[in-house]
């Protein structure tokens, strides 16, 4: 009982952590006291920017694509009760990343900037919301995600058309960098914008956190004790649509974090889906910005992408998940 | 150990109010699946749906609780319009336990049974005492303080009804629709759930249950409502209404009726 409620704190504890550590790390390290002189603004100019420029926004910036993919990820997992529902396999991140390249590369956003995000959400609440339909008519686990298979190949290609066909010159490196996913580069402007759609859809999917509860009894039980279910999967829509469009808005699409958090965090939560919510969320924020320290880190001659690492952990987890679920499925049927 | 039948009784509030439900149809596309079902449930009543495959009996508990599209007709709740009722008003007043119960994750017993409570405004890991307190007493009542921190993947057949029943029980709802809660259930269970159910109508509760256990529904049920082909073809007590023709009729199966003993002998 103590340890769940002390789980919240200590992932938010270990996520500050972890941001503090990647203040120190990177190509030339930093002691802790010059990082600390440097974030309260009483250090020399160029550790000053190295931090406030460089290494802050980065590390925020792949705090809350974290949090926004974790919590979304417990969220789809909770409103379509399967464990291996999540923005990168369902098609979501990758759809928002069109949504995001469409406007880049169209002149969108030369006429606001604010039309980036816009455009990712866009892309991600379209996708969201078939992925919701299709969970009405089909019931299925398997069809849902090949929707979602079907969704992520249908944006890679779109994108590929639109590397052909698009005024703006658009390189197959910018293309990989949407599709797999970084933090390079990112400064707090970038952030701000991200930031409120990445905080409006997690307060949305707050909102929703009882209902998800509820819906572990399947969907007619649900609204036999007084789930409206129309209100539910819409805040869900829109709160994963906000979330992941503004993660994808500042970092391309990364899979595979909303997939593993819930999935860690649930155990300790009683596998109550509100409940793992926020915890998920933190952990993800936890994960995202050791698994940026790693892409920072890897001794190779380019920098790593930060999708990469979290595939190259996130895959095989989702599939020993999905492989762990059937001896449920079987035994439920 | 306390008396939780007693302690239900007291805490389920009166007045005693009713279902009416007055020409109810159901129709999927243009196939009538309930055409014109009127009948009432009162509290401290049991009534037993019966009925063969396709009758219309989760059709109609679905059009009485507004989960069926292209459901007309007047269902009311202590004449009150279930329909002009928010979800969570119509929880607290209608408990329902569905003939599908799927559980989508290894939660432990207690967390389900709360959610019973979900319509007075209550999440499983903060219940107030007044919600503990049912949670606790529909726990007792169905037998289940032993499994209470179980997961629910490691229960058997016969626990699990038990626990959807207790989910039920801890809504406090004074009206109880239930759909096949016995099925695949042994003997021994099915008596075990259906004293369940006599107790919560004893402690004060309405229940309408779908049974296909013509015997066990004539020996627990005060009333009989015969469903065919999407009619309620007839609506008594099991002396009145429990008969060798009606089984012909609605069933199309050769038997014996002597009082409330039922002998199937084969299809007509």
């Amino acid at each position: 009982m103590n340890l769940r409620a002390l789980l919240s704190p200590a992932l938010a504890l270990a996520g500050l952590l972890a941001i503090f550590a990647a203040l120190l790390l990177g190509s030339t390290a930093m002691a802790p006291e010059r990082v600390l002189a440097a974030l309260l603004g009483m250090a020399e100019a160029a550790e000053h920017t190295v931090i406030w420029q460089i290494r802050l926004p980065r590390a925020l910036a792949a705090f809350a694509v974290g949090l926004a993919l974790g919590g979304s990820g417990a969220a789809l997992q909770g409103l379509l009760r399967n464990p291996l529902a999540e923005p990168g396999v369902l098609g979501v991140s990758a759809s928002a990343a069109l949504g995001a390249t469409s406007a880049l590369y169209y002149g969108l956003v030369a006429l606001s900037a604010w039309l980036l995000p816009v455009a990712a959400v866009a892309g991600a609440l379209l996708a969201t919301l078939l992925i919701a339909l299709a969970a009405v008519r089909a019931a299925s686990v398997v069809t849902l995600i090949l929707i979602g298979v079907g969704l992520s190949s249908f944006a890679g290609a779109t994108m590929s058309l639109l590397l052909n066909l698009a005024p703006n010159p658009f390189s197959l490196a910018d293309m990989v960098n949407w599709m797999l996913g970084s933090v390079a580069n990112r400064s707090f402007p970038d952030l701000a914008l991200a930031a409120p759609f990445i905080a409006a859809g997690l307060a949305l999917l707050h909102v929703a956190r009882r209902g998800l509860t509820a819906l572990t009894l399947g969907e007619e039980a649900a609204a036999s004790i007084g789930v409206d279910l129309l209100r539910q999967r819409l805040l869900v829509v829109a709160g994963t649509g906000l979330a992941t469009g503004g993660a994808v808005a500042l970092a391309g699409a990364i899979g595979f974090v909303g997939i593993v958090t819930p999935h860690l965090v649930r155990p300790w939560v009683g596998h109550d889906p509100a409940r793992s919510l926020l915890p998920s969320a933190l952990l993800g924020g936890l994960i995202v910005v050791l698994a940026d320290i790693g892409a920072r880190m890897a001794p190779s001659e380019t920098e790593l992408k930060l999708g990469v690492v979290a595939a190259l952990f996130g895959a095989p987890a989702f599939v020993w998940i999905a492989m762990r679920r059937r001896s449920i499925e079987t035994s439920e049927a | 150990m306390e008396t939780p039948s007693l302690g239900r009784a007291a805490a389920i509030p009166e007045p005693i109010p009713g279902l009416t439900v007055e020409n109810l149809c159901v129709q999927a596309g243009c196939k009538p699946l309930v055409e014109n079902a009127s009948l009432q449930l009162r509290r401290g009543e049991l009534a037993a749906l019966l009925g063969p495959n396709g009758a219309g009996k989760t059709s109609l508990l679905r059009g009485i609780l507004g989960l069926a599209k292209g459901a007309s007709g007047s269902v009311r709740l202590q004449g009150r319009e279930l329909a002009e009722l928010d979800p969570m008003e119509r929880a607290r007043q209608l408990a329902y336990l569905p003939q599908r119960r799927p559980l989508a994750w290894p939660s432990p017993v207690r967390d389900v049974v709360a959610l019973g409570r979900h319509a007075w405004g209550c999440a499983a890991g903060r219940l107030g005492a007044e919600d503990a307190e049912a949670v606790h007493e529909a726990l007792a009542a169905c037998d289940l303080l032993e499994l209470a921190e179980r997961s629910v993947d490691t229960l058997s057949g016969g626990e699990l009804a038990r626990m959807h029943c207790a989910r039920a029980f801890a809504s406090k709802a004074p009206l109880l629709l239930a759909d096949e809660p016995v099925a695949s259930l042994d003997p021994k269970h099915r008596f075990k759930i259906m004293q369940l159910l006599r107790d919560h109508v004893l402690a004060g509760a309405g229940a309408l249950v779908v049974l296909h256990d013509v015997s066990l529904a004539a020996r627990f049920a005060d009333r009989l409502i015969w469903m065919k082909n999407g009619r309620v073809v007839a609506d008594g007590p099991p002396a009145e209404t429990l008969d060798a023709p009606r089984l012909a009729e609605v069933y199309g199966v050769h038997s014996r009726v002597t009082g409330n003993r039922v002998e199937l002998e084969g299809p007509l």
